[in-house]
């Protein structure tokens, strides 16, 4: 079975967000991770591998510093990485994302494509949807389980309130949320195997696209960081007398009682 | 030539989802302001009866798109059928509510008119040059990007509780339409096998005006009981903090956080809750946050408007007993 994983590098999710002096986020000294919901993703993809044997492939779209989150992903299991570096990918935008990806598929065998349903630094949910939307093939996103057989998929998505089973032929892209698996942590054979697996790095050009089969849709006009909350008052005295005043400052102060 | 503001009026079993309504009534604003009409889109099966409510909120033309093929939401089916239509109409701008359809529909819907979207927006400037401006949390909530785009329709779907849904106006008409459904076979490759709804009296945790949330602090799945009894003398949703729902305790749906829900109710009581960022981006656009936790040190009393350091298995008893004082007067 041929998977192909498309993870991003984010931010560490704890990473306290500055803006730089053009008034963009600043990325200095921001420790980079594997997407967490890529990381679900990638998981499913060793598993399905284990199960139908076959091969896990990983498409980035990065600079340089996605290499280590490449190598992270080789050394749980993947057999191989594609990494698209090039300057013009700072302005690209969801749908020139899923141009990008669309065009380096094109080069793979891909019996099913994963990834996680979103990234924690953009956070639009977007680009694995419009990259099935463009090669044409189904798209189920938010999936909580996912079974294979042969070339059938059935996957269980969550929606409002519940969670809906749908079952297509493959090829499909899969977006996966949190739940669906537990990630392994890489072992040290893993990591030291992980040197050694090809990893090639390509431009745009090299998938036949310059900057301007990418002219984004989208344009981002500025940034800012919000207004910290503030912390309120601590109530004093026993439960009794602190859940009594409470409720009184819900019903008088904050009138929300 | 003015083509309207166009909203999708998600409907779900016959009932019109909350976010539908503000996204509708902030609409209407837009509209006012732009000299554009605003158009109502409701897909579904047997969904005319929605039209009268749709026109209460200030809808000048709702189309439905009505078929048996459209009876539940998939991906293939309603991407096809909204496509054609938007395609036919060229409306300036559609709007959806960020919910789990419109976070699955809108990216393949934009992707088939080749137009960018805006995902999970809070907030909508309206300027006489650059049309809409869309506000949008990035980065776990700790940055705010603001996006415009010169494509046309403009997509984007905005999240529960940015806008307030207005009283509706039962005398205000609208012009209802059939719009043809037209659905290409070939997006008809997934087929959905079974819909499973956690039946429940209480409001959706993003829906809710009152949320009451359990963490790490809970211990264990049966405590959930207690936030449970404090959360139905108020009308409350129940939510939880992944730490819980990665033990076991409650189901992921309760899940608030940066990879659960993100909720804005009026009131968030967080019960054990110790408050970790990816927390606080589920929750910090609360209107009031209460914070019941040993731990005074614990980071939700950063954030938190009234704060109770105690034993949450004695305090919320006792909550409940305060809560069932005021609701009975």
């Amino acid at each position: 079975m041929n998977i192909v994983v498309c993870m991003k590098q984010t931010f560490d999710t704890e990473a306290k967000i500055v803006l730089n002096a053009e008034g963009k986020i600043d990325s200095n000294g921001v420790t980079l991770i594997i997407n967490p919901l890529d990381e679900y993703a990638i998981e499913e993809a060793l598993r399905l591998k284990e199960k139908f044997g076959g091969e896990v492939t990983i498409l980035t779209l990065g600079g340089d510093q996605a290499q280590a989150a490449i190598r992270t992903a080789l050394a749980m299991g993947a057999d191989k990485a594609i990494l698209i570096n090039d300057p013009a990918l700072v302005e690209v935008d969801e749908g020139g994302a899923a141009e990008i990806l669309s065009q380096a598929v094109k080069t793979i065998p891909y019996d099913i494509l994963l990834a996680g349903v979103m990234d924690t630094d953009n956070g639009s949910a977007q680009v694995a949807v419009r990259l099935a939307e463009k090669i044409g093939v189904p798209s189920i996103s938010s999936v909580t389980k996912l079974e294979v057989d042969g070339d059938k998929a059935v996957a269980v998505r969550v929606i409002d309130g519940g969670t809906a089973t749908l079952e297509v032929t493959l090829p499909a892209v899969i977006t996966v949320v949190q739940g669906i698996n537990e990630v392994r942590y890489p072992s040290v054979a893993g990591i030291m195997k992980a040197k050694k697996k090809p990893l090639s790095t390509i431009k745009l050009s090299d998938l036949g696209l310059n900057v301007s089969d990418l002219a984004p849709h989208m344009k981002v006009t500025k940034f800012t960081l919000p207004v910290p909350r503030k912390g309120g008052k601590i109530l004093p005295g026993d439960a009794a007398q602190a859940t009594q005043e409470l409720a009184r400052l819900l019903r008088e102060e904050a009138k929300v009682l | 030539m003015p083509k309207g503001i166009w909203i999708f009026v998600e409907q779900s079993n016959g009932k019109i989802r909350k976010v539908s309504l503000e996204i509708l009534s902030q609409g209407r604003k837009i509209a006012d302001q732009t000299g554009e009409p605003l158009v109502a889109v409701i897909a579904g099966e047997g969904i005319r009866d929605l039209a009268g409510q749709v026109a209460g909120y200030g809808a000048d033309q709702v189309y439905l798109l009505d078929s048996p093929q459209l009876a539940q939401y998939t991906t293939g089916s309603y991407t096809s059928a909204l496509a054609k239509l938007i395609q036919e109409k060229e409306p300036q701008a559609f709007l959806l509510g960020h919910t789990a359809v419109a976070k699955d529909l809108a990216p393949r819907l934009a992707q088939r008119l080749g137009v960018g979207l805006a995902s999970d927006a809070i907030d909508i400037e309206v300027d006489p040059e650059r049309f809409l401006i869309f506000k949008r949390p990035v980065y776990t909530g700790n940055a705010f990007s603001f996006v415009e785009t010169t494509s046309r329709p403009v997509l984007a779907t905005i999240r529960a509780k940015s806008f307030i849904a207005a009283e509706p106006d039962a005398s205000h008409q609208a012009e209802v339409l059939e719009a043809t459904v037209t659905i290409d076979p070939a997006d008809l490759k997934v087929i959905l096998k079974e819909v499973a709804i956690l039946a429940s009296s209480r409001p959706a945790l993003t829906e809710a005006d009152i949320v009451v949330s359990g963490g790490r602090g809970m211990k264990g799945p049966e405590n959930f009981a207690l936030l449970e009894e404090l959360a139905d003398v108020v009308g409350a949703a129940v939510g939880a903090s992944r730490a819980a729902v990665d033990s076991g305790w409650i189901d992921n749906q309760f899940q608030v956080g940066q990879t659960g829900s993100i909720v804005a109710p009026t009131l968030y009581i967080a019960c054990g809750i110790s408050g970790a960022i990816q927390h606080l981006a589920g929750m910090g656009a609360s209107k009031f946050i209460v914070a019941i936790n040993k731990d005074p040190e614990a980071n939700i009393f950063t954030v938190a408007d009234y704060g109770i350091v105690g034993d949450l298995f004695e305090v919320v008893p006792l909550l409940t007993q305060e809560f069932k004082k005021l609701v009975n007067g």
